[in-house]
């Protein structure tokens, strides 16, 4: 049934519009140029549909319908602080009464398993803005006391017209991270989902309309980065714009909110995170973690464990382990309730990846399982592990955003401290011990915005999520 | 290189002597302004006879090492500061600084560049690296050396003031008290603040345990502007010192001299080597170096909107380092019907006009309600004129020079297009005397949006008087402009007072009071007047980069 949702012609529940359109002011439009750009399946190649192509038109439209619900005075500016958290619990009921449809629609655009998305995906975005809805009445000022006679108070006020640009790894789920708080504060916000991944964005806006969100409040225009992101990163009247993507795409978009308004920027960008696995951890939870820490959503997470330090002694065994477990990772149809790893998002990602495995064959890691695509279909990669890998490699600096597991070997504490710091940046980190000293002086050291500890990716709306150095400014949740 | 150099007297030293014979009196400000201030000035119209003139008059300094010690950086005061020495520039350049007031020259000062940034952040770096004695030394400790720091600039006040006003063009009278009372309140509050900067603990969803650490961010580099030189110098280094950061400073290239010598006080304080770092240069050379530098992990700012905004392009450009803005205004001053006049008009006035109009903060779009209008600019016009214009260091004087001749350049033709723009000129309106950069007290009334004088940053003592009709166009009007930095209101109405300072886009508001900044307030920008905020915990969260530790426990017994 979820798979008939987004025909060209049957449009979203309770919308006139047509799957793919551009959602202006709780109206659906066509793209004022007129363009229109496919969306596939990676795991068919075949085409979902067509959707509509914003451009700095469309952008310019959404801005002006986001500007003017954020007016003083407008529905939305008064809307008390509570009705803005029932707004967002109501979205929250409507998430979870569609569940299925959007997995579903998560699964054929991403090609990540459907059960992921399904408890995952959605499961996050469900809490995310429960957890938001709970804050809209909370944000609270400060009564600052001061020498002379005056009172001092703070007021913490919506920021205005919010830009947003997903990514394609968790199309909905970052939306709902970028949403979440930009609405809870009281702001309003226009939306680029990523090209590749545009339909559960899309689907998102049926629902806010029909929750009562005022018109103007969200806008979302699908469209490609150069032309929509470029759009927003460098319009005059977004007011702040928050980005989750790659480093060298955040770099540019911090660079056009300079040039343009000084616009406030949040980036949530790559990762090349290390997780230190001691000697003494409880090895099956280490190279379990350590597995899916790289493996999960066919590697394409900014938290990926990609690089993987063992301690000597463990080091052999802790790589026979992993060598199991990887050639145990069942692949083939997301919709397949056994499989744990689908295809790469598109063929540019699976060249980059490849090409990536054969330099670190080249370069003199020993390739203990996988290291190619599947034969017989389109964008799948094969679980692959590498040990002996050394931190000159280009697959021990690089992100991959891939099946690929470079594994490293480490003898003392603070030679791994170092080499885990040494590069650019800073997202995630995980150690495995049982110590407590070397787990509190570990996490004290190692320059990254989370450490996990005897865990991974362990990540909840209440804890805030951000990067060190090139890995972001600023904390989302 | 390190240099030292004992022998060498310059008027700053011998400003040090008279403020070592005031130490040992109890003085007053009257004292000062009648005793110390003639004398300084005798002291720098006849250097060349002073040092045995000196000599005579304060024999009992010879008796006193320790200060005689900390006269010994004092005299050094020209230099690049890194690694608790001081060098040279490494191209050997060196510029010249000036006294606004007199347009003479009053030293020259090593001119750093990329090479010098290079090496202050290299000795940054490594006072940062884990395990250095910065980073390892207990945050109780690092609030000590701040308190430290606040105790010697705090006796080193005279002199600091002194200098601020020779170099700065500043009221003797508002550097002692307000930016030298500002530095010594900032550093205390951040020094304060160490014993309360703690972690916040989580119970997330599902068996684990999790806690925040906020650590520093790194190596800071902080570009400071001229019109507040050492008290801006204190906001940046305060906040990022408490958070344990190493910083590289730049300070403006017309303003360097405080600057200079509180790096001799954090050194005698007692701060490690390479934890402050000073290279005074100029923007385009040493803090375009900055803010592209690969290796700094957060830039702090304060000055022009147009030069904010190639730092933080830079600074996306090269490593993404952080950023903070405080930039310039526009801040509207609005003042309703009901309100205290008096208070009004003289408020409004020394929100324009005070330190020549040179403060992001001036008020210099003033909005008065019709029917008061015409009253309002009558006395505004009375309180400019009594204006007293000269040297800042002299008694009696109320408006010092404005700071370079690029400055007092924009001024003037600012003031020419409010005349041909069709402002009515009602005082001023031209320059002053033959020798500095001093321009009238200015007043325009009748004046209209469109007008460059109620649209650009003026920084000058040029007071623009709007006339308002309503609350809704007032809030209108006033948020009007792609500035957002400060505001004020006057009213008695608590109403007016609650619903336009919660309309109005400004960081900071006002109401029935201007300029009131204090350590524990957040201060900043709105929309291109900035990005984040200085001071109070809001500030020092800047200086800070959040790390989140999560546990995995057997059972979450909570």
């Amino acid at each position: 049934e979820g798979r008939g949702v987004p025909g060209n012609t049957g449009g979203w529940p309770g919308s006139p519009g047509r799957a793919g359109d551009i959602f202006i002011n709780n109206e659906w439009h066509e793209s004022k140029s007129g363009k229109k750009f496919a969306t596939y399946n990676p795991s068919t190649l075949e085409k979902i549909c067509e959707v509509e192509e914003g451009d700095k038109l469309d952008v310019d439209k959404a801005v002006e319908a986001a500007h003017a619900a954020f007016q003083r005075g407008s529905p939305w500016r008064r809307l008390d602080a509570l009705g803005r958290g029932w707004l967002l619990h109501q979205l929250a009921d409507l998430v979870e009464r569609d569940r299925a449809i959007l997995a579903t629609l998560e699964t054929m655009d991403t090609g990540k398993p459907f059960l992921h998305a399904f408890f995952i995906d959605l499961e996050g975005c469900i809490k995310t803005l429960r957890y938001f809805a709970g804050w809209a009445d909370k944000i609270q000022g400060r009564t600052i006391p001061t020498d002379d006679n005056v009172v001092c108070f703070t007021r913490h006020e919506p920021i205005g017209v919010c830009g947003a640009i997903t990514p394609w790894n968790f199309p909905l789920l970052m939306l709902v991270w970028k949403l979440a708080p930009a609405l809870c504060c009281g702001n309003t916000i226009v939306v680029k989902p990523a090209e590749q991944t545009p339909l559960t964005a899309l689907y998102l806006g049926s629902l806010i309309k029909e929750v009562g969100f005022p018109p103007g409040v969200v806008n979302i225009v699908p469209g490609f980065g150069p032309t929509v992101g470029a759009a927003i990163s460098s319009h005059p009247h977004i007011s702040k714009i928050a980005f989750t993507g790659s480093t060298e795409v955040g770099k540019l978009v911090k660079e056009a909110a300079s040039r343009s308004n000084l616009k406030r920027v949040t980036l949530e960008l790559g990762g090349k995170n290390p997780c230190i696995v001691c000697a003494d951890a409880d090895l099956d939870l280490a190279v379990e973690c350590a597995h899916q820490g790289v493996f999960f959503n066919q590697g394409q997470c900014c938290t990926a464990a990609s690089r993987v330090f063992v301690e000597e002694q463990i080091y052999p065994e802790f790589v026979r382990r992993s060598v199991e477990y990887a050639k145990k990772r069942p692949i083939g149809d997301p919709f397949d309730i056994r499989t744990e790893q689908g295809p790469q998002i598109d063929q540019k990602q699976f060249d980059k990846i490849l090409d990536l495995i054969e330099s670190g064959k080249k370069e003199g890691a020993k390739l203990e399982c996988g290291g190619s695509a599947m034969e017989d279909r389109g964008l799948f990669i094969k679980p692959t592990v590498f040990s002996e890998v050394t931190d000159t490699m280009r697959i021990a600096k690089e992100e991959i955003f891939g099946p690929v597991q470079p594994i490293l070997k480490f003898k003392n504490i603070e030679e791994v401290i170092k080499r885990a710091n040494s590069l650019e940046y800073g997202l995630t980190a995980a150690v495995f011990t049982k110590n407590l000293d070397k787990a509190l002086k570990l996490a004290s050291a190692l320059e990254s915005g989370t450490v996990w500890i005897n865990c991974y990716n362990a990540i909840y709306a209440q804890a805030p999520f951000g990067g060190f150095k090139m890995s972001g400014n600023g904390r989302e949740l | 290189m390190q240099i030292k150099i004992h022998h060498k007297l310059t008027s700053f030293s011998l400003l040090k002597l008279i403020y070592d014979l005031f130490l040992q009196t109890t003085w007053g400000s009257s004292l000062l302004c009648v005793i110390c201030i003639p004398s300084l000035l005798c002291v720098i119209c006849i250097p060349r006879v002073f040092p045995s003139f000196a000599r005579l008059l304060f024999p009992s300094i010879q008796s006193h090492p320790s200060r005689m010690q900390s006269s010994g950086p004092l005299v050094s005061l020209s230099w690049i500061f890194i690694n608790n020495e001081w060098h040279n520039s490494v191209s050997g350049k060196k510029f010249p600084v000036f006294n606004p007031a007199t347009e003479e020259k009053i030293c020259e000062v090593e001119e750093g560049d990329k090479e010098d940034i290079d090496k202050a952040v290299k000795a940054a770096r490594q006072a940062f690296q884990i395990g250095s004695p910065w980073r390892t030394m207990n945050a109780s400790e690092r609030g000590r050396l701040i308190y430290k720091l606040a105790d010697l600039i705090e006796r080193d006040r005279l002199l600091l003031a002194t200098m601020e006003s020779i170099n700065g063009g500043k009221l003797f009278s508002n550097s002692y008290t307000l930016d030298l009372g500002g530095c010594v309140a900032t550093l205390r509050y951040c020094a304060a603040y160490l014993s309360t900067n703690d972690c916040v603990f989580y119970f997330p969803d599902g068996n684990f345990f999790g806690y925040t650490r906020h650590e520093p961010i790194g190596v800071c580099g902080q570009i400071i502007p001229w019109n507040f030189p050492l008290f801006m110098f204190i906001w940046k280094i305060g906040p990022a010192l408490c958070c344990g950061n190493t910083v590289v400073v730049k300070p403006a290239e017309q303003t360097p001299l405080t600057a200079l010598h509180v790096a001799s006080l954090i050194q005698e304080a007692g701060f490690p080597p390479g934890v402050v770092n000073i290279v005074p240069g100029y923007g385009p050379t040493a803090g375009a170096a900055i803010s592209s530098h690969m290796d700094i992990d957060k830039v702090a700012f304060t000055g022009s909107t147009e030069v904010g905004k190639m730092i933080k392009e830079a600074a996306g450009k090269s490593n993404l380092k952080r950023v903070t803005l405080e930039l310039g205004g526009k801040s509207p001053f609005i003042v309703f019907a009901d309100s205290d006049l008096d208070s009004a008009v003289e408020v409004a006035h020394q929100a324009l006009f005070y330190h020549q109009g040179q403060c992001c903060i001036a008020a210099s779009r003033l909005f008065v309600e019709e029917s008061i209008y015409d009253e309002f600019v009558r006395r505004s016009v009375e309180r400019a004129k009594k204006y007293v214009l000269g040297n800042p260091l002299t008694p009696g004087v109320s408006q010092g020079p404005q700071i370079d001749k690029k400055q007092y350049e924009k001024i003037l033709d600012l003031i020419e297009s409010g005349k041909k723009e069709g402002a009515k000129l009602e005082c001023g309106g031209g320059p002053w005397g033959n020798k500095g950069f001093f321009i009238q007290p200015t007043v325009f009334s009748n004046v209209t949006d469109e007008m460059r004088i109620a649209k650009e940053e003026i920084f000058g003592p040029v007071q623009q008087i709007m006339k308002f009709k309503s609350l809704d166009d007032v809030i209108k009007r006033a948020n009007n402009t792609h500035y957002g930095l400060a505001a004020g209101i006057f009213t008695k109405d608590i109403d007016k007072a609650i619903t336009v300072s919660s309309a109005l886009q400004a960081g900071t508001v006002w109401v029935n009071c201007y300029s009131v900044v204090s350590p524990q307030c957040p201060f900043g920008g709105f929309k291109m007047s900035g990005n984040g905020r200085e001071l109070g915990e809001y500030g020092l969260q800047e200086y800070t980069e959040v790390k989140m530790v999560t546990m995995k426990i057997s059972q979450k017994n909570s």
